[in-house]
């Protein structure tokens, strides 16, 4: 599979939304027949737990719709325009973003992230997480998945330094 | 008649084009499959998964919010 293309992904991120862009661009490259490797650093190593809690937040991310995922179409069309202040003041207000966009997910027929995640595994597509981080952020490798490996910069560009495409999400 | 059929209905992207990937897997070269999608960007990511992986899009059609693909699988 040497001819095949390779791709490269730096995961940053630790969010519900910023979940999507690795695992849906990583599993479809996997598809196309690219040998894939996901390096997940800082936030991003949030996608790696055994236990996934990600949540999403509206706050300050002014590009973000509020809109409620039931209800009859105007009301769903609704873009609820709730002031930053307010937003930081009411307590849960991440916990019912969080479960508003899991139902919208699962309204448009969306793959959840575990599933994506578990798409990528079955894909082939190689995980790496940045060992410095894992300690920076007093991680233990029990906390994440199996069958990761665990290394550094110099480990990404081995295989980065090959790549055809390389992201940086 | 296709050598397989996948019902991709109400699924959005990616998972009808890792769907199909999957299901391709298990045919032999020269089979061939078909995929019903309601997902409106399957058209284009149909031609291009075809055009990637070199499997044959014989056929792409479109009925009543329907998207319709045959995949021949390449030999």
């Amino acid at each position: 599979m040497s001819e095949a293309k390779k791709l490269a992904i730096i995961a940053t991120k630790g969010t519900l939304d910023w979940a999507y862009p690795p695992f849906i661009l990583a599993s479809t490259a996997a598809a196309l027949g690219y040998d894939v490797q996901i390096f997940f650093t800082f936030y991003g190593l949030q996608l790696l737990r055994k236990t996934l809690d990600l949540k999403v937040s509206p706050l300050g991310n002014p590009g973000m719709p509020m809109k409620m995922p039931f209800g009859p179409k105007w009301f769903k069309g609704i873009n609820w325009n709730i002031p930053n202040l307010v937003q930081s003041l009411v307590p849960g207000y991440e916990a019912l973003a969080t479960t508003l966009m899991k139902q919208t997910v699962r309204n448009s027929g969306v793959a959840s992230i575990p599933e994506l995640r578990e798409l990528c595994r079955e894909a082939e597509v190689k995980f790496i997480a940045c060992q410095m981080t894992v300690e920076l952020f007093g991680f233990e490798h029990g906390d994440f998945i199996d069958g990761l490996e665990f290394g550094g910069a110099a480990t990404f560009f081995e295989f980065a330094g090959e790549s055809d495409i390389c992201l940086f999400i | 008649m296709a050598d397989k059929e996948l019902d991709a209905r109400g699924l959005n992207c990616p998972l009808p084009i890792l769907r199909t990937k999957k299901m391709l897997n298990d045919l032999t070269g020269g089979q061939t499959l078909r995929v019903v999608a309601t997902d409106p960007g399957a058209v284009k990511d149909f031609q291009a998964f075809a055009k990637q992986t070199g499997n044959e899009l014989v056929e792409s059609a479109e009925a009543n919010g329907e998207y319709t693909f045959i995949l021949k699988k390449k030999a």
